[in-house]
């Protein structure tokens, strides 16, 4: 396998209701990122996109839809999804392309836009459900994040201020974000004080519903150093699914997170990824997930997060920090787009160009994961300057 | 941000520019159909439930009792053909109370929430769980290690459905 580098990024800013459709979402963040790192489409040698449920779009088959948006046109294309995994998934993706040997440029784009359903995207997470022993209950996708945080802070002892503790820290990096969609600062007691939506989940522990779109351009090793000498590479990529009988595995552990990690780290040559790794970006849709997919990531013990989270570990200037991006609870989930933003953040962070966001101290090596389907998948990058 | 980027895509709208006419709409509603033929071993399941009984399956290699039944276990990827009846009692592995109907929109004042849980059956594998609903219990009663029953509808009401265990009740 060729060594693989990132080489250019580019995001729209993620907004609870855009102007712009699908298409011109992604058209916008890919030519930022083409713009970036001054290359233009003829440069593109493949295209691996990413968009997660049709159903939002009410477009089957939106992939296709997508594709002039995307720099798709008459080039080897090709969508994945795995509903909020499809973020980090497309990277994967993209990077086989590229250090198969195949190719030696590959946009990868991801794009969401949830506004267009109506009444409210949330309905449209009815349809993940098992068709026939579970939707007859009418089931909502609130359920089983409820279900999930409280065996996670049962099984620990972690409190609802705990988790709270996450969503003040997110959305206080994401305020620093010029893309994020939120203005105002929240503390622990708005957070516990907000509406109660299903116990132990309230109104701002989840992230927003968002439209948006972000996008990335790797390149082999031979175009990466004449186009940059700064390309971010990625040393490791890992994803994984565990069983859609979720009932049936104990929820307060991801082992999809640890089974994609554990490749990534492997492949990135990675023993010891809570003291190697330098910048972490979990996916973080709900404020517990943050601190779940930390402990599936190896680089908190499992039930200590908490006590790392209060000690000013994973602060921007700690030695772990989370989510420096702000994250989806600090800047936005468009579904797809959200895990691509996450590596956008990564790639402006070892480059020592995320401004007001930037960690301290040279960070060298970042790891960024999304999750998605029935609880059930994880993919993992991991990235070094 | 990039040394380049410096611009962000992106039009928030407001429901301001919305309802105002500032932005037009098209609007569509998608009617989908579906009747969906249950499986061979949901089937049975479901059979069995219409009787008054929960029916597992076992893996002759891995000896798992699971729940929902399979015709082949996942794990060992062969066939499975042994039935077995467990309990219609379990424990609650993880609950919710919710406030949320499944399209969003809020559960009224002085409705109930809903109680979804994952209860694991007695006589499955330990962690067997399967997603049911909870009631006759005060919310705040509700807790993680309960021992659980089902409440089943009269048997002239059952049609074959999940729904024919009306929920599960604390004992």
């Amino acid at each position: 396998m060729r060594k693989v580098a990132i080489v250019g990024a580019g995001m729209t800013k993620f907004v609870r209701r855009a102007l712009e459709t699908p298409k011109e979402l992604s058209f916008q963040a890919t030519k930022t990122t083409l713009d970036s790192c001054g290359l233009t489409l003829d440069d593109v040698d493949c295209v691996a996109h990413g968009t997660a449920p049709d159903a939002f779009d009410g477009l089957h088959q939106n992939g296709e839809y997508m594709v002039d948006g995307c720099g798709g046109w008459n080039k080897p294309t090709m969508r994945v999804y795995v509903g909020g995994g499809t973020g980090i998934h497309a990277i994967a993706h993209g990077w086989h392309h590229v250090a198969s040997g195949l190719f030696d440029t590959c946009l990868v784009v991801c794009e969401e836009k949830m506004s267009s359903a109506m009444p409210h995207a949330q309905a449209f997470f009815l349809t993940i459900f098992d068709s026939i022993t579970e939707r007859a209950l009418e089931p909502n996708l609130l359920w089983i994040f409820a279900l999930e945080m409280n065996r996670y802070m049962e099984r620990y002892g972690y409190s609802k201020e705990d988790m709270a503790l996450v969503a003040v820290n997110n959305k206080l990096n994401g305020l620093k974000h010029p893309a994020s969609q939120f203005t105002d600062q929240v503390t622990v007691e708005d957070v516990v004080n907000s509406e109660m939506m299903a116990y132990p989940v309230s109104r701002l522990d989840v992230s927003p519903v968002s439209d948006g779109a972000a996008a990335v351009l790797l390149a082999s090793e031979r175009v990466a150093r004449r186009l940059t000498d700064k390309p971010v590479w990625i040393e490791g990529v890992g994803w994984s699914l565990d069983t859609a009988y979720w009932a049936t595995r104990d929820l307060y552990y991801p082992r999809y997170t640890d089974t994609a990690a554990r490749m990534a780290y492997e492949m990135a040559g990675i023993r010891e990824p809570a003291k190697q790794i330098n910048i972490a970006e979990p996916y973080d849709p709900f404020d517990y997930k943050a601190l779940h997919h930390m402990e599936g990531l190896q680089l908190s013990p499992r039930g200590k997060t908490v006590e790392l989270l209060r000690d000013g570990h994973f602060d921007r200037d700690g030695n772990l920090p989370m989510c420096p991006s702000g994250g989806l609870l600090g800047v936005g989930n468009p579904i797809a787009a959200a895990g691509t933003m996450k590596v956008c953040e990564l790639f402006w962070q070892l480059r020592g160009e995320a401004d007001e966001r930037q960690v301290p101290g040279n960070p060298q090596l970042g790891v960024a994961q999304s999750w998605g389907d029935l609880m059930q998948v994880s993919s993992v990058v991991v990235v070094g300057i | 941000m990039s040394e380049v980027v410096k611009v962000f895509g992106g039009t928030a709208l407001s429901e301001k520019d919305i309802s105002s006419g500032k932005i037009f709409l098209t609007k569509d509603s998608l009617d989908c159909a579906y009747a969906w033929d249950t499986g061979v071993a949901i089937n049975r399941y479901l059979a069995e439930l219409k009787k008054g009984n929960i029916i597992a399956t076992r893996c002759r290699k891995c000896k798992r009792i699971v729940l929902p039944p399979r015709l082949f276990c996942e794990l060992c990827f062969i066939p499975v053909n042994d039935w077995v009846y467990v309990h219609d009692s379990g424990v609650i592995n993880t609950f919710s109370i919710c406030h949320v109907h499944w399209d969003a929109s809020r559960v009224k004042a002085g409705e109930d929430p809903h109680l979804p849980a994952v209860i694991e059956i007695d006589g499955a594998s330990p962690g067997m769980g399967i997603m049911h609903l909870l009631g006759e219990v005060k919310p705040a009663k509700i807790k993680i290690g309960m021992k659980v029953k089902a409440v089943w509808r009269p048997e002239a009401e059952r049609t074959g459905s999940i729904t024919d265990i009306k929920y599960f009740k604390p004992i």
